[in-house]
């Protein structure tokens, strides 16, 4: 990766200083039922908390520049604003102030939330597929790629049953399997990697390193930092929502294990 | 990481986009593109909307007969109720007042849920919103199909009980479809201005159903607007039969009830309909697009 990134870096993704707030709603704000609630109301305190609105701070500041061919992991403890920062950088959580600039329309890997339990297995993967924006041709010719991906139907016809009656590890795997099915030209991918028993997960790192080849960058969030020497070259820590070092994967994955002292 | 000199070195990050042709992530497109996008995600749409419908009553044992039987067990007790008991009809002819009872309480029923779906279009699927790239139009715009497609269902059960009360198809059952339209209409724009509302105040999913229910009074769905009003200032029938819920019902009554012919509508009823109809279908897709790029906020 060394050699190309010498000459011709094409950037992709531009982080400039992102800053992205939650509001969470918190349903009145702090302790107490209603008549905590509305004394609150008639207290008058600052507006934000009487609308029983917090803010949250998830990411302060980020700034960097991500390459074509580059593959990034990113890391840090829980809540820290990993997937905070990757959902920003594809533009479905709009930054409090700062811009991501990028080249296409990157992509998340993910479509649970387009799902729906209550409905056969062959139902989702056409849902999933249209949620992604592929066509419909394009979902016929990977149907079956995708049912033989999950290896959903290997126990028996499963991909014709509701999905809420399927084990969670294979629902996960069906989700994997669906999400992989389209090429990104910049690739994101939060914890997928963890996902169904040993063969399925070596199965998907295959795919994801197939992936990773399609795509111009890929974004990795992972807590298994081998999962993450595998596949990335460069890594992002990020602590607290600021970005605490950025380099090689080696030199920042040693750091972060001497400091979660491992 | 020890970057080698380049020719990019010292260039700000906004100069650095500009040169490689980068966009701004999670911009708002334009309104013309905005509308092919949503073109482009038609499928998503319709498949959207008709996998919802058919997740609704997954769970139960009758399945999908509840798409035919909750309109029917509806008109039941709006019979029981303002039929037999407080009897509303005023006079009305029992085989023009059920007909005129049923389509109205079907008719207003998909404005109705149209909105209430549309309130939590944003606000209940923020998880979609977060994880995926999708024109959002699709979807206020999926909810209200699927209660056009649930509406479906109960016209098939609103015939059935028009011809057991004497009335037997003509061509005036034709007028519908554009009728029908029209709402459709009216609702997706109705149900998108709602969407934008409902996603920086969800507490309007809790208000709505009292303000529905306010307008589902008003409207006369139960009782015939002139005739219980006649006691009344004209105006007041006037406004409460050019609102817009009135009018559709208005029309789609004047299509399938022999009984109930145009001395019942008020003048121009149909421009009013699409008037209401282009208003805030253009209107309702507008003001939701302006906020676009917000959407994933919550």
């Amino acid at each position: 990766m060394a050699e190309d990134n010498n000459k011709g870096r094409v950037p992709t993704v531009i982080a400039d200083d992102v800053h992205i707030v939650y509001r969470v709603n918190t349903g009145g704000g702090g302790k107490g039922g209603a008549t905590a609630a509305l004394n609150r109301i008639l207290r008058g305190k600052k507006v934000d908390e009487v609308r029983g609105v917090r803010k949250v701070h998830a990411v302060r500041g980020v700034s960097f520049t991500a390459y074509r061919g580059e593959a990034i992991g990113l890391i840090g403890s829980n809540g820290s604003g990993k997937s905070t920062l990757l959902r920003a950088i594809a533009g479905l959580l709009p930054a409090e102030s700062g811009k991501v600039y990028t080249d296409g329309q990157p992509s998340l890997l993910g479509v649970n939330a387009a799902l729906m339990n209550d409905l056969t297995g062959e139902r989702n993967v056409i849902l999933g597929g249209l949620a992604m924006g592929m066509s419909r041709e394009q979902i016929r010719e990977r149907y079956q790629g995708i049912v033989d991906f999950s290896g959903i139907n290997e126990k028996g016809d499963f991909i014709t049953l509701p999905m809420r009656t399927y084990s969670s590890g294979m629902a996960a795997r069906l989700r994997f399997s669906i999400a992989a099915a389209k090429d990104h030209d910049v690739l994101m991918i939060d914890e997928a990697l963890a996902t169904g028993d040993r063969k399925f997960q070596i199965r998907s790192e295959e795919r994801i390193r197939e992936l990773r080849k399609e795509a111009g960058t890929v974004f990795l969030v992972s807590h298994s930092n081998k999962s993450i020497r595998d596949t990335c070259d460069r890594v992002l820590w990020l602590e607290k929502g600021e970005l605490l070092m950025d380099g090689p994967t080696e030199e920042v994955v040693k750091a972060y294990e001497k400091e979660t002292g491992k | 990481m020890s970057v080698p000199p380049s020719p990019d070195e010292g260039l700000t990050p906004a100069q650095l986009a500009a040169k490689y042709h980068l966009s701004v992530s999670g911009a708002r497109p334009g309104l013309r593109e905005y509308v092919q996008q949503l073109w482009g995600r038609r499928h998503f749409i319709m498949a959207f909307s008709s996998a919802k419908l058919a997740a609704q009553y997954s769970q139960a044992k009758l399945g999908q007969l509840w798409q035919v039987a909750t309109p029917l067990l509806n008109a039941l007790v709006y019979f029981l109720i303002f039929g037999l008991i407080l009897d509303a009809g005023r006079g009305m002819d029992k085989k023009v007042y059920i007909p005129f009872l049923v389509t109205g309480i079907f008719v207003f029923t998909f404005t109705q849920s149209s909105v209430m779906a549309g309130v939590r279009a944003i606000s209940g699927n923020l998880g979609l919103v977060r994880a995926l790239h999708f024109p959002r139009a699709s979807l206020p715009i999926s909810f209200s199909l699927q209660q056009l497609q649930q509406l479906l269902y109960s016209m098939g059960v609103l015939l059935l009980i028009v011809m057991a009360f004497g009335n037997f198809p003509t061509w005036s059952w034709l007028l519908v479809i554009p009728a029908l339209v029209l709402q459709f209409m009216f609702n997706t724009g109705l149900a998108m201005i709602m969407a934008r509302m409902g996603s920086k105040t969800p507490d309007l999913a809790q208000l709505m159903p009292f303000i529905m229910r306010t307008w589902m009074y008003a409207s006369g769905v139960m009782f015939s607007i002139p005739v219980m009003l006649k006691d009344k200032p004209a105006w007041i029938a006037d406004i409460l039969q050019w609102n817009p819920a009135a009018v559709y019902m208005d029309l789609m009554r004047f299509a399938l009830i022999d009984g109930y012919g145009s001395e019942n509508l008020p003048p121009h009823v149909w421009a009013a309909a699409a008037a209401w109809a282009v208003l805030f279908g253009v209107l309702g897709f507008v003001y939701f697009w302006k906020s676009e790029e917000r959407y994933g906020r919550g």
